[in-house]
């Protein structure tokens, strides 16, 4: 196999939030082309990671590299929010949904594709003079938000306010407008929080969809482990904001310092525990 | 009858150049919820800036036709008052964004004072008048109409369409809307969310020069106090047709123009004002977020 390359290098990230200190001298990569999982006990930073990665906090100390498909490598923490979408290509989706609900669906995909149309539109003056340029942008970005709407099974609801879908179609909109604005590099935070299973079934779908489509690469917070063992290739384990296990979902599922930081076990247990996961797969055999 | 019908054009012609202003001070309110009361000061700057180009070409030419004179009048004024709010906003009110609530207004009531000073000493604390510009009056059915009124009426019409494209179907007015709704996420989508709200701030500016250079031509005079009265009957414009609502400001534009005529024709024009603010309570008592305005939605 080849050695991986990676799209995103965390260095010695660390967030202080006055006395508390939310993420600790954290290093981890994402590998390009894989689809890799946060993942930790509430309160364990995975969000911050985020938020430092997306330009929403400016890191107290480390490094966050992007380095697109060409080659071309970006420092995330010295970019403001909207060059870290814009120029680095790097796209987010949250928690608590944040689509534009006033607007309609098919909207809110286009208002994502917006720097590309207003280039074409020159600033809107030509827009407004129907020229040929912008009349044929305006076609492309609506043949990509159909694209995605489709992928995300809401074709017949475009036209719709996107506060009026249901729980799970906002989330596939949230990840379509996400894609719409062409990112290398996709942070989703708990996309499967709040789901039914078929829902969740479907949310795999368009992941996977996303990664074999369009080589997109993916960053998922997630708590439910169904999701995280079936579709990442990579999972990386936070605890108290730092770094606990790496590797792939096996490697972490077995991991003793996981199981003990998820079921909560006293540091002086963490030797039985290891004693009797070791004892339980050598029971295998 | 006659009398009422001519006092409604009368009103609504008034409206009209209520309802221009209306727009700036609707527009930046709806997109980062702050009144920017310099606005009206904006508004008397572009009727200033039209003045000085109408003497300029006047002295220049000596005669130039009416409609060229006023086209380049309103160029030139939409770029100075383009270009004083978008500096502005970058001066006085993009630093205190995310500071509390009331830092902005304060720099806004400050800027609006340092405005009204500032043509007052270039520009001398006179009145200024012009020579009349349009004089036509025609006579339909006993009423008389100027040229004046229905170049008010037409050139609202004509931007208010314009405007409410922009907004409603093109990737600007996308970007306003989103920007409105969730500043934050606007800009993880890529949005320069600060360019936007410049943009916002030059469109309303460039509307309130139209306003100006057609307060100018109407009246004939304009004054470095012009600012203030009719900047706060349009703010009263803007909140009674719905405050963030493009067609509300310009409908409240208009009732305002109307109360304000009919009253002065048929009552005591010494309490028209009484008359337009009274009525401004009443409606807000009843529909709270104007005639137009969508109620206030609870964010969860």
């Amino acid at each position: 196999m080849m050695t991986k390359d990676p799209i995103l290098k965390v260095d010695h990230l660390s967030m202080r939030f006055g006395g508390l200190m939310a993420i600790n001298d954290l290093s981890f990569e994402a590998y390009r082309g894989d689809i890799t999982a946060l993942i930790g006990p509430n309160g364990a930073g995975k969000t911050t990671v985020f938020n430092c990665i997306t330009g929403f906090y400016k890191p107290t100390m480390g490094m966050i590299t992007m380095r697109q498909k060409a080659g071309k490598e970006f420092l995330l923490e010295r970019m403001s929010d909207f060059e870290v979408n814009r120029d680095a290509k790097v796209a987010r989706t949250f928690q608590n949904i944040r689509l534009f609900s006033g607007l309609t669906v098919l909207e809110n995909l286009l208002v994502a594709q917006h720097n590309k149309l207003m280039m074409a539109s020159g600033y809107t003056v030509l827009g407004l003079l129907g020229f040929p340029t912008y009349k044929k942008a305006a076609a492309q970005s609506i043949e990509q938000a159909k694209y995605w709407l489709d992928k995300a099974n809401l074709t017949d609801r475009a036209d719709d306010p996107a506060g009026d879908l249901p729980y799970g179609a906002q989330r596939r909109l949230e990840i379509a407008r996400a894609m719409c604005t062409g990112p290398e590099f996709l942070c989703l935070d708990e996309p499967a929080a709040g789901l039914n299973p078929r829902e969740s079934l479907a949310l795999n779908e368009l992941l996977r969809g996303i990664r074999s489509d369009t080589g997109t690469s993916i960053l998922l917070i997630e708590h439910d482990m169904s999701v995280v063992m079936e579709i990442s290739d990579h999972v990386v384990v936070l605890e108290y904001g730092q770094k606990i296990s790496d590797g792939n979902p096996d490697h972490v599922k077995n991991d003793p310092k996981v199981i003990a930081a998820y079921l909560g076990v006293e540091d002086d247990e963490v030797e039985d525990v290891i004693a009797e996961v070791e004892g339980e797969t050598g029971g295998a055999h | 009858m006659e009398y009422f019908v001519q006092q409604l054009v009368n009103g609504l012609t008034l409206g009209s150049i209520y309802g221009l202003i209306a727009i700036g001070y609707t527009m930046v309110y709806g997109i980062i919820g702050m009144v920017n009361f310099a606005h009206g000061d904006i508004f008397m700057l572009g009727g200033f800036s039209a003045l000085i180009v109408y003497l300029l070409l006047l002295s220049v030419f000596g005669g130039i036709p009416i409609a060229l004179a006023l086209f380049v009048m309103i160029i030139v004024a939409m770029l100075m008052t383009g270009l004083w709010n978008w500096v502005i906003e970058k001066m006085a009110y993009r630093p205190l964004r995310g500071s509390f609530r009331l830092a902005p207004l304060i720099t806004a009531i400050g800027m609006s004072i340092a405005l009204s000073n500032f043509i007052q000493v270039t520009q001398g604390p006179r009145n200024k008048p012009i020579p009349s510009m349009v004089s036509s009056v025609y006579e339909v059915f006993g009423i008389s109409i100027s040229l004046k009124q229905i170049i008010i009426v037409l050139v609202t019409a004509v931007l208010l369409t314009i405007f409410w494209y922009i907004v409603n179907h093109t990737p600007l007015g996308r970007a306003q809307r989103a920007t409105e709704q969730d500043r934050k996420m606007a800009a993880l989508l890529g949005i320069d969310v600060d360019k936007t709200i410049s943009i916002t701030f030059v469109m309303g500016a460039a509307l309130a020069a139209v306003a100006g250079t057609m307060y100018l031509m109407y009246y004939g005079v304009i004054v470095f106090t012009d600012g203030f009265t009719p900047g706060v009957k349009a703010f009263t414009a803007a909140v009674l047709g719905g405050i963030g609502s493009l067609p509300g400001a310009v409908l409240g534009g208009i009732m305002i123009g109307l109360i304000e005529s009919l009253w002065s024709a048929y009552f005591t024009i010494d309490y028209k004002d009484v008359a337009t603010f009274s009525i401004l309570a009443v409606v807000l008592i009843f529909k709270p977020s104007g005639i137009l305005g969508r109620p206030e939605v609870e964010k969860v």
